[in-house]
């Protein structure tokens, strides 16, 4: 099977077999990542706008690097020195940029759908790199990648994720990349920010910490988003440490084998003990490595894809 | 169902594969760095039963490897995007003489992503170039060194290798008609 995509706009229109393409050429640019020269000529001559109208620091650093790896040209294009300040809207930036001859436009909106409206009016490549709570693709997919290389294996696994899920782009991406795969998510968290209603999603919910870690193989910890958050959710971050936050006696409870994970950046202290972030079961620079690899196999199998959401050649 | 005709049966691919090494022994004296690198799919198996035809010649092991060319192509954004295969190179090709290893040779485009992709790795004292099948059609000024059976065709047409490295039942390389 071939990937036949224009872009990448979300996990949840993805199959099971797409997302295993994406991983397996992951794995081929890792690879390129150890080499003595990093960088290969697959995307030379082409131009990548990575359009951040959302502050990004990781995301941002780690499309970049990938863009430079495959010999891209790069514009970058950020809130504070951009004309949205002088009531440019979207539609018009991207146009712009499109009349430059950018070949793709990775996209972080705080707009959910931002992406996806790109697509319609652009004839660029469009990749989505945060859309609001909506979806975050590259994340989930450098998660998966993480947790596939580390257990050899998605399906059958149970992965917790545990923190601020309502508000969460890399909590929604990363259960619809899960169960397309065949691994058992469990979502834990204070009942205001881990609704039921996710359990339409497919996973479990709870709102017992430690019964949603015991039997878990991965803990993907999500970071509480103050940015996004119009209300209070939960009485203080001090009460969340206590009732959520993972630390060594939580972790003594889970299996000998589980592994933490989180997308970054940590909140040491909160979600996270500090001892536990730096411990040998800790996946999350790894997962920072992986994600570039991640990057440039989305970028590498989009630049195959021809016409209206590809079509593929011979 | 497209017609197909036999080109190379097992024992012809296997003498061929010995004719070869052969060649690539009174090519490189005893003691010059020879290492072989396959391009997948098919010239990674090949580039291994040559290593161990050239060990019984030699008496010393040959280094092989394996390299992936589709990074380095000239045809990336005309076509689906390849399936990229790991690429497994264990030793330093700095200095030696590198024979690269591919089943088909015809447009020629691969093996230049091959020397291409090669040049990531170091700086070879020498390339050179070993095919089973060259069945013409050069787009680029590229030649084998040693070549296993020349077999005229048809654009058109197709070869397809089959090796019981890559679970096929025997060896053969077919001549498919559209």
């Amino acid at each position: 099977m071939k990937w036949t995509r224009k872009h990448l706009l979300d996990i949840e229109s993805l199959t099971a077999d797409e997302i295993t393409i994406l991983l397996d050429t992951a794995r081929a640019f890792k690879a390129v990542g150890q080499r003595a020269i990093k960088k290969v000529p697959a995307l030379r001559g082409k131009t990548v706008v990575n359009l951040f109208v959302e502050p990004s620091t990781r995301t941002r650093i780690s499309f970049e690097l990938a863009e430079q790896r495959l010999s891209a040209d790069i514009i970058n294009f950020s809130t504070e020195a951009s004309s949205f300040k002088k009531g440019e809207t979207l539609k018009d930036t991207a146009l712009n940029l499109q009349a430059l001859n950018a070949d793709f436009i990775v996209i972080r909106h705080s707009a959910s759908g931002a992406p996806h409206f790109l697509s319609r009016v652009l004839d660029a490549h469009v990749i989505n790199a945060g859309d609001g709570a909506h979806e975050h693709p590259t994340q989930a997919l450098l998660d998966t990648f993480t947790v596939r290389e580390r257990k050899g294996k998605i399906a059958g696994l149970n992965v917790t994720i545990l923190g601020d899920i309502l508000y969460s782009r890399v909590a929604r991406s990363n259960i619809w990349a899960l169960t397309k795969l065949g691994a058992k998510v469990t979502l834990c968290g204070p009942s205001t920010l881990v609704p039921k209603t996710f359990e339409q999603m497919g996973c479990r919910v709870t709102h017992d910490v430690e019964e949603a870690i015991r039997d878990a193989d991965i803990i993907n910890l999500l970071r509480i988003q103050h940015e996004r958050q119009r209300k209070t959710m939960f009485p203080s971050i001090a009460e969340y440490a206590q009732l959520f936050g993972l630390n060594k006696a939580r972790l003594a409870g889970t299996k000998p084998d589980a592994l933490v994970m989180h997308p970054g950046p940590i909140n040491r202290g909160v979600e996270i003990d500090s001892e536990i972030a730096d411990c040998n079961r800790s996946l999350i620079l790894e997962q920072v490595t992986n994600g570039l690899a991640v990057r440039m196999a989305v970028l590498f199998l989009l630049n195959g894809g021809k016409g209206p959401q590809g079509v593929a050649g011979t | 169902m497209p017609e197909s005709t036999v080109i190379l049966d097992a024992t012809a691919i296997q003498r061929a594969l010995t004719r070869i090494a052969h060649e690539i022994a009174e090519r490189n004296e005893v003691g010059d760095d020879v290492v072989l690198v396959g391009i997948p799919i098919g010239g990674d198996h090949l580039a291994a039963r040559l290593a161990k035809i050239l060990a019984g010649i030699w008496n010393h092991a040959v280094p092989v490897g394996i390299l992936d060319v589709n990074m380095h192509r000239d045809d990336l954004d005309q076509r689906a995007a390849p399936t990229i295969h790991p690429t497994v190179i264990p030793f330093d090709v700095t200095g030696k003489t590198v024979v690269l290893v591919d089943d088909v040779l015809f447009s020629g485009r691969t093996t230049r992503a091959a020397m291409d992709a090669l040049n990531d790795f170091g700086r070879p004292k020498k390339i050179q170039l070993a095919v089973l099948i060259d069945r013409g059609h050069r787009e680029l000024p590229i030649r084998a060194d040693f070549v296993g059976k020349n077999a005229p065709t048809a654009l058109d047409e197709k070869i397809s290798l089959r090796l019981v490295e890559a679970g096929a039942a025997q060896d053969e390389a077919l001549l498919l008609k559209p």
